[in-house]
């Protein structure tokens, strides 16, 4: 069966959620093997185990998850060389796209970027793109060299099928020009228990109409009491209310997750171009005629200092019992 | 030290955006052109970095002659020159043809630093700088929140999901900067009017040396298969707030099984 080579997302212990997704998805189109670049693989192995990897080829030592995007990009096309995979599947995130932008260059191969969705073509797989604020959708394919496909986290819903996983040195050299760039510090911003905004199943965004940063424990609180991660518009990341790395929207990050809660957002394109794929969304807005009451699933029209606590509590007493 | 931006005109993202239905490309002609606002904070951190260190930034361009209004834009921000890569061969290129190009062009100019925004707003790929950096064979210095040149050597804060990773590498680079790293200045008047005298070099894919069969539609690596506007959102249920609105959405919600 046809090997699909899956660049596993994991923070040196844990794999994250969107790397059992790619896995489930690639067992669509044959055998996945997870690729994992550094330490804690054996920690990591069971969970890969568990949603279908074949085996897991480790790229570890020489301090390789020091450096940035380059080594990962080497070690795929070591593997694309001696493996012929029928496609490279990675998560769409910010570095798992520019490994895939260097390895299409390695490899000559086509990359599609932010699919939401992969079916079976004639000429392998095609990828169901959502663009310009998502107001399009594509279907799209790679015609050229070895399908390179970056999925955006939330596209599938992971599902076990357990495999081997058994452990294999992926054996690439890496070459100088891969440790051109060094980490030397990771700077860790507070940002409590709460999931990771892009990974997140719930995501509660609050905006312009929720005022200041003090009122931002609003969003946080309604955001614990789902087990959600807090977002924020532009207006308000731009206006010092929250850190600018929980921007969603055109120039911020893209969330496409079960549950999208917009409070006090008026739903201009560029945070719809963040948010738009999302499955079920909820709007609370004081305005009526906000755009983003288009998008919602279920709306609320008051004011969000009166709606969204009685939420809060709501939701708090239901899961309390 | 000689620094080149590169920057995308891209059509205005407050208005409706389409593809063309013959051959899926973005239809460039029914829509006012941008600077793709990430690049705005590419050309202001290329002006910076000028103004600090000395050098000269030119801008990059590769598009139709529309891309012109663009480049006068980013000249009279400050931008000491620009170089237009247009030919009719370059339409419908993918990323993979686009990089190509640009190193092709790059390669003749020459840099210390080449600086691009992380992504366009209309392709959103955020692959270009990674792309770049692979064919030039230099380090990629990537969604850059904060940039230091000390001599040869760069360090820079790299964006990630859980704050920021402080990297270092040396020149020459490629960096890709994130909207967080500065504030793009307007175009001064006398700006605008310098901006009239600057040269605008426009290379066909001849003078730049690039092969016809590199790029375009026809050779590009991936296909739009169709496209199809997306389907309106079945209209939901919007409530008013009578004092029981925060207790129906958690009705609604529990209904969907969130809670």
């Amino acid at each position: 069966m046809a090997e699909i080579l899956v660049l596993a997302e994991h923070d040196g212990e844990t794999v994250k959620k969107v790397t059992c997704e790619l896995l489930t998805l690639a067992r669509q189109f044959g055998e996945p093997s997870a690729v994992w670049i550094g330490a804690g693989a054996e920690g990591g192995r069971e969970r890969l185990a568990e949603f279908g990897a074949a085996k897991v080829y480790v790229a570890d030592g020489g301090g390789i998850e020091d450096y940035v995007v380059a080594p990962a990009a080497e070690v795929l096309a070591g593997l694309v060389a001696r493996q012929s995979p029928a496609a490279v599947f990675v998560a769409a995130t910010p570095e798992g796209k520019e490994v895939a932008g260097r390895l299409a260059v390695k490899t000559g191969s086509g990359v599609i970027t932010d699919a939401v969705g992969l079916t079976a073509g004639d000429g392998g797989p095609v990828a169901e793109q959502s663009i310009f604020g998502g107001a399009i959708v594509v279907q799209s394919r790679v015609r050229t060299g070895t399908p390179i496909v970056a999925v955006r986290p939330n596209s599938v819903t992971a599902e076990p099928a357990p495999a081997a996983a058994g452990i294999e040195p992926a054996g690439v050299e890496l070459t100088d020009a891969a440790r051109a760039v060094k980490v030397t510090e990771r700077v860790i911003a507070e940002r409590g228990e709460r999931p990771e905004l892009t990974e997140a199943a719930i995501v509660v965004s609050g905006g312009r109409g929720v005022g200041n940063a003090e009122n931002f424990a609003l969003i946080e609180k309604l955001a614990d009491s789902l087990g959600a991660a807090v977002g924020a518009s532009r207006a308000a990341t731009d206006a010092g209310w929250y850190p600018h790395q929980f921007q969603v929207g055109q120039t911020g990050k893209t969330v496409s997750p079960q549950l999208y809660l917009a409070v006090g957002i008026s739903g201009a394109i560029q945070h719809r171009a963040g948010m738009q794929t999302a499955k079920t969304i909820m709007v609370i807005n004081k305005d009526p005629e906000a755009p983003i009451f288009e998008l919602a699933d279920f709306g609320v029209v008051g004011d969000l200092f009166q709606v969204v606590p009685q939420l809060t509590e709501e939701i708090e007493r239901r899961s309390a019992n | 030290m000689n620094i080149v931006v590169c920057m995308k005109q891209v059509p205005d993202t407050w208005a409706e955006r389409t593809l063309r239905p013959d051959d899926s490309r973005l239809d460039r002609a029914s829509v006012d052109g941008v600077i793709n606002e990430l690049d705005e904070y590419a050309i202001e951190e290329g002006l910076r970095l000028a103004e600090a260190n000395g050098g000269e930034v030119t801008i990059l361009t590769m598009g139709p002659e529309k891309a012109s209004e663009s480049i006068r834009k980013a000249l009279s921000m400050g931008a000491d020159k620009a170089v237009h890569l247009i030919d009719d061969g370059l339409a419908g290129s993918d990323a993979l043809q686009t990089s190509a190009a640009l190193a092709k062009v790059l390669g003749r100019t020459g840099f210390d630093l080449v600086i691009l925004g992380s992504e366009s707003t209309d392709a959103r790929m955020g692959v270009l700088a990674a792309m770049l950096a692979e064919r030039l064979g230099v380090p990629q210095v990537s969604l850059a929140s904060k940039v230091e040149v000390d001599g040869s050597q760069l360090r820079v804060h790299r964006q990630t999901d859980y704050g920021y990773d402080q990297i270092e590498a040396n020149l020459p680079a490629v960096i890709s900067v994130v909207e967080k790293i500065n504030e793009p200045r307007y175009p001064s008047f006398k700006g605008i009017m310098a901006a009239k005298k600057k040269p605008v070099e426009t290379l066909s894919l001849a003078d730049a040396g690039i092969d016809p069969g590199e790029v375009g539609l026809a050779g590009a690596a991936t296909e739009v298969v169709s496209f199809a506007k997306r389907p309106p959102r079945q209209a939901g249920t919007v409530v008013k707030d009578e004092g029981d609105g925060g207790a129906k959405a958690a009705e609604f919600l529990a209904a969907q099984k969130f809670i």
